[in-house]
């Protein structure tokens, strides 16, 4: 289970990795444990789930193209076009969801073109319609996300 | 906006699965891309500055951490409100991803998007209860879509 550096890890560390040679040295400096520490605690809590990655949080579209997709697919096809619409590598993010639109997935590419053509493979693949809600205007701040532990 | 150049794409790509846990992560990925880890910092420190990498961090996995209920809250916000609608919802500080998107009539008409975290059913229906108080009368209409399962989840994947 996490430990309160644990925790301190995920609370101060979100977007402030410093930017040095060494940035798990400078962490373990403000946190009054060694470099080695700081990487086997990354290590743990990256093997445990807790930590999906440590690393850079891109602005939507700054390299290439994406849009939010949504279906409605018959229960009974659920898991089938679930699985076609995951087997495609530029779908990084697939959810079933509680709606008559019960699938929703996120399609990035490096262009545009491309995110066209994913949608209308699976449109085609599946006989079902796609609907395209690319992300017109962007009003969040990224600061990363304030966790609760109690 | 800055264009990204061949050597951006290959540092965003190269580091999209997170950086190395080793003691000197840049420079065993400017060892992968044939190029300076002084440069690469340089690049990276740059695409921080023009806005293209907002951050840089531990990412955390909210569900793993408890987060189970993940909504996605949807608002039918007239277009002329959406600007302020959008601005109202992130100043709460909860929100993780704030879009507008195009309407789809007559199966989807909501145009705002807001994606909200919580451990238990009754906190994440206080946050979207906030979020409509937040909106006042610019609420048209709204939905919360709680996701039943995650199917995939990957980090940013560019077509390389």
């Amino acid at each position: 289970m996490m430990d309160p550096l644990d925790r301190r890890l995920l609370d101060e560390f979100q977007r402030d990795l410093p930017l040095v040679s060494r940035p798990y040295l400078a962490m373990g400096e403000q946190l009054g444990i060694s470099e080695d520490e700081v990487i086997l605690r990354l290590e743990r809590l990256r093997l445990a789930g807790s930590v999906a990655r440590v690393g850079a949080v891109v602005r939507p579209h700054a390299a290439g193209a994406s849009t939010l997709a949504a279906m409605a697919v018959p229960p009974v096809r659920l898991d089938e076009v679930a699985a076609l619409v995951s087997a495609y590598p530029q779908v990084n993010h697939n959810y079933q969801r509680e709606h008559r639109l019960n699938l929703w997935f996120v399609v990035a590419a490096g262009s545009q073109s491309e995110v066209a053509a994913v949608l209308d493979g699976i449109a085609r693949q599946s006989g079902l319609a796609v609907l395209d809600l690319p992300m017109l205007e962007d009003f969040h701040i990224d600061l990363g996300f304030g966790l609760s532990w109690t | 906006m800055r264009q990204l150049d061949d050597l951006d794409r290959r540092i965003i790509v190269a580091t999209q699965d997170g950086l190395p846990l080793v003691p000197e992560p840049w420079r065993q990925v400017a060892g992968e891309l044939g190029v300076e880890a002084e440069d690469l910092m340089d690049r990276v420190r740059s695409m921080q500055e023009d806005g293209i990498i907002r951050r840089i961090g531990v990412v955390p996995n909210h569900y793993a951490l408890g987060y189970r209920h993940n909504g996605m809250s949807v608002w039918d916000v007239a277009d002329e409100d959406v600007e302020a609608a959008g601005r109202a919802m992130t100043e709460l500080g909860f929100v993780s991803h704030c879009y507008q998107r195009p309407r789809c009539p007559p199966a989807w008409p909501y145009n705002l998007f807001a994606m909200i975290h919580a451990r238990d059913a009754a906190t994440a229906d206080s946050l979207v209860q906030r979020l409509a108080e937040a909106l006042g009368p610019m609420n048209r209409g709204h939905l919360v879509l709680y996701s039943t399962r995650i199917l995939k989840k990957t980090g940013l994947r560019l077509g390389a």
